[in-house]
């Protein structure tokens, strides 16, 4: 493609000549001066009014909400009338993008500060010492809930990594024709599976072989394995798709026969991707309830055995402590929320690692 | 690889360590369409007994026949998932574009990252929030819509006095389902070509104008299956819904009252741990329609999605 070459950029005007650039243009500070001035107004009218009616309060996001509202409007009139209307419209959208960011920040930040404000009362040695068993106000711990966590996440990852891995290596190095196409079209379909019904099948499996009523810690990391695989597939086969083809075709060319190129060549170039990949499909099913709560079950015991009675887990633990407060419900919903820290640390922890493993080990592939 | 059919091929060696490993690979592909076909296979069977046994055996049902017990859950299903989907989009459009076109450039992948971790919160984080922070935090507002707005059906009140509503459990719905959205719209909006673009902009354009002459209409169908994928992920959530709404059943449009519809997925793990005999089938089968109804959403999306591949001009 050949491209004009770009002339050179012009200096910024240091002379004392008019920008023609600048003309007819609001000047830079003006938005910050407007949206200060609307601030300042709003706060004061909301303080005369929480002077003149103290029982109601200073109602502080109600004043920053209705502040933007007025920056917004005075910033499209100032505009309108010195640039016309275009860049009126064309500020008020910059307004509203950047408060569609902020609109998603709330709720982030309203959910981590009161999850920690909440969680850290419970956050002692107690609470990842003991189980739940004969506790029933204070004291207690998730003992149970996290072992649970880990060991069905544990099995659902140890049945799903090979499947998942295996899979992709199919999809992009021997896959080709109808069998292909219908596996890529069906794991598009399981990623969409609602993670209930992942546990209702779960729980059917186990019917079908048990008996009605039966709860195991397996059928949980089934279920899990059920939502973990297609997002492992798809990472993984993203991953592998990377893999330059010069690489296959030389170690071809020197004779090495296709399985190895694929465990030699192939999968060793592309392995901080798919442990990368591998980790998040991990932190996305290690949060995961509704399954778990329908396939697993919930006991206040430890159990260490995945084939044999109900076995806790950490976001059913919260879950249970929230739905079934007993005489104490603040100490209940204490565990709740140190329950919901825990968990939150785990996921973050673990993708954290993702993303420092993705980015260590990456090969250099371009520079 | 590029060797014609019409050439005759030297058939490679065929080693036992190829066999295994390209069979160990078909296995597991095959195994997939198994595991979809079983867990299609063993809900259609598990929800037989709910369809053959006479409805007045089955005390879940209270009286009603399973047709009834059914349609408010799909009803609440997607009532709430529309909504979300009403609230969520415009936000994650709004973000994606922020990320993609009007943040600094140095900032915009840390600020990608931020959105992200809103999709690292576990869902059943989402309820305990919803349902002990933003339920009490949004009350005095629908007290204040019922007054204000009351003459509009959807909040004609009477107010719910814990903030545990419809609405509310659709706000947390739509967080939960903004960080796909936003990804998914983001990367349509990235791989605009530059091109366009810059000859929206070498034409006089302002930004909003070269956004919506060049970038919304190469990202429409991108933006469309981003809402569908997000729908899906809206009406299968069980969770949030199940921790925040107090549902007491019926079909109602009022956002704001204490009556308010269940969602099948919530109704499921709220009867399940104490369900019982035919009561499971029953909860089976409205499992099974979830699954027909996010299938059909899925499907919808990746279709459109495939289109786009076809015709866009990217790549």
């Amino acid at each position: 493609m050949s491209q004009l070459t770009a002339p050179p950029k012009a200096g910024a005007p240091t002379g004392a000549m008019p920008n023609s650039y600048a003309t007819g243009r609001l000047p830079r500070f003006v938005p910050l001066i407007v949206l200060a001035g609307s601030l300042v107004i709003m706060f004061a009218v909301f303080a005369l009014f929480a002077t003149a009616d103290p029982s109601g309060g200073f109602n502080a996001a109600g004043a920053v909400f209705l502040a933007v509202v007025l920056y917004g409007a005075v910033i499209y009139f100032v505009a309108r009338m010195i640039e016309g209307p275009r860049r009126a419209k064309d500020r008020l959208v910059t307004t509203l993008v950047t408060l569609a960011f902020v609109i998603a920040l709330l709720p982030l930040v309203s959910l981590l500060s009161t999850v920690l404000l909440n969680g850290t009362a419970r956050l002692d040695l107690t609470f990842f010492t003991n189980s739940m068993r004969n506790v029933v106000g204070e004291g207690g711990g998730a003992l149970h809930a996290v072992t649970g966590t880990l060991f069905m996440t544990g099995a659902a990852a140890i049945i799903s990594i090979p499947i998942g891995l295996l899979t992709s290596i199919y999809l992009v190095e021997y896959g080709r024709g109808r069998l292909a196409q219908a596996i890529t079209f069906f794991v598009d379909v399981m990623t969409g599976i609602p993670s209930i019904v992942a546990g209702l099948f779960a729980y059917t499996l186990f019917v079908i072989i048990f008996g009605p009523g039966v709860r195991l810690g397996i059928a949980g990391a089934i279920a899990l394995a059920v939502l973990m695989i297609p997002v492992v597939v798809r990472s993984s086969e993203e991953m592998l798709r990377l893999v330059p083809n010069e690489l296959r075709e030389a170690a071809f060319a020197l004779g090495v026969p296709k399985w190895l190129v694929v465990l030699k060549v192939v999968l060793p170039t592309s392995i901080a991707g798919l442990t990368t990949g591998i980790m998040l499909s991990i932190s996305r099913v290690i949060g995961e309830t509704a399954p778990l709560l329908v396939a697993a079950g919930y006991t206040n015991n430890m159990n260490y055995d995945l084939f044999e009675g109900r076995m806790q887990s950490l976001p059913v633990f919260v879950y249970s402590s929230y739905v079934s407060q007993g005489t104490e419900a603040q100490a209940y919903l204490d565990r709740a929320w140190t329950g919901a820290l825990t968990l939150i640390l785990i996921v973050m922890a673990l993708n954290l690692l993702a993303r420092f493993i993705a980015r260590a080990f990456s090969p250099k592939l371009s520079r | 690889m590029t060797a014609s059919a019409t050439t005759a091929l030297i058939p490679a060696k065929q080693r036992p360590g190829d066999r295994i490993f390209s069979g160990s690979a078909l296995v597991a592909g095959s195994l997939i369409l198994a595991v979809l076909a079983a867990v299609a296979a063993f809900l259609i069977l598990q929800s037989v007994p709910a369809v053959t046994t006479n409805p007045e055996d089955i005390s879940i049902l209270r009286g009603v026949n399973l047709a009834e017990y059914v349609w408010p859950l799909i009803f609440g299903t997607l009532w709430s998932a529309t909504i979300a989907l009403v609230l969520a989009v415009p936000v994650a459009i709004g973000i994606a574009l922020f990320i993609s076109h009007y943040a600094p450039r140095r900032l915009a992948q840390g600020l990608g990252y931020v959105i992200d971790l809103l999709a690292a919160v576990p869902s059943v984080v989402f309820g305990l929030w919803g349902g002990n922070v933003l339920a009490p935090a949004v009350q005095p507002f629908y007290s204040w819509l019922e007054q204000n707005a009351g003459w509009f059906p959807l909040f004609a009140g009477p107010a719910s006095g814990t903030g545990r509503t419809i609405l509310t459990a659709s706000v947390v719905l739509a967080v939960m389902i903004l960080p796909i959205i936003t990804a998914i719209c983001r990367e349509v909006f990235l791989q605009t070509p530059v091109l366009h673009e810059e000859a929206a902009l070498a034409l006089g354009a302002t930004r909003w104008e070269m956004i919506r002459m060049a970038v919304l209409p190469f990202g429409r169908a991108g933006i469309v299956s981003a809402a569908m994928l997000g729908l899906g992920r809206a009406l299968g959530e069980t969770m949030a819904v199940a921790m925040v709404l107090s549902a007491s059943g019926g079909v109602t449009f009022n956002l704001i009252s204490s009556s308010n519809p269940s969602t099948i997925a919530a109704n499921i793990a709220l009867s399940f741990p104490e369900a019982y005999g035919v009561n499971v089938n029953v909860l089976i089968a409205t499992g099974l329609i979830l699954f027909a109804i996010t299938l059909l959403v899925n499907t919808i999306a990746r279709i459109v999605v495939n289109r786009r591949k076809d015709f866009s001009g990217a790549n």
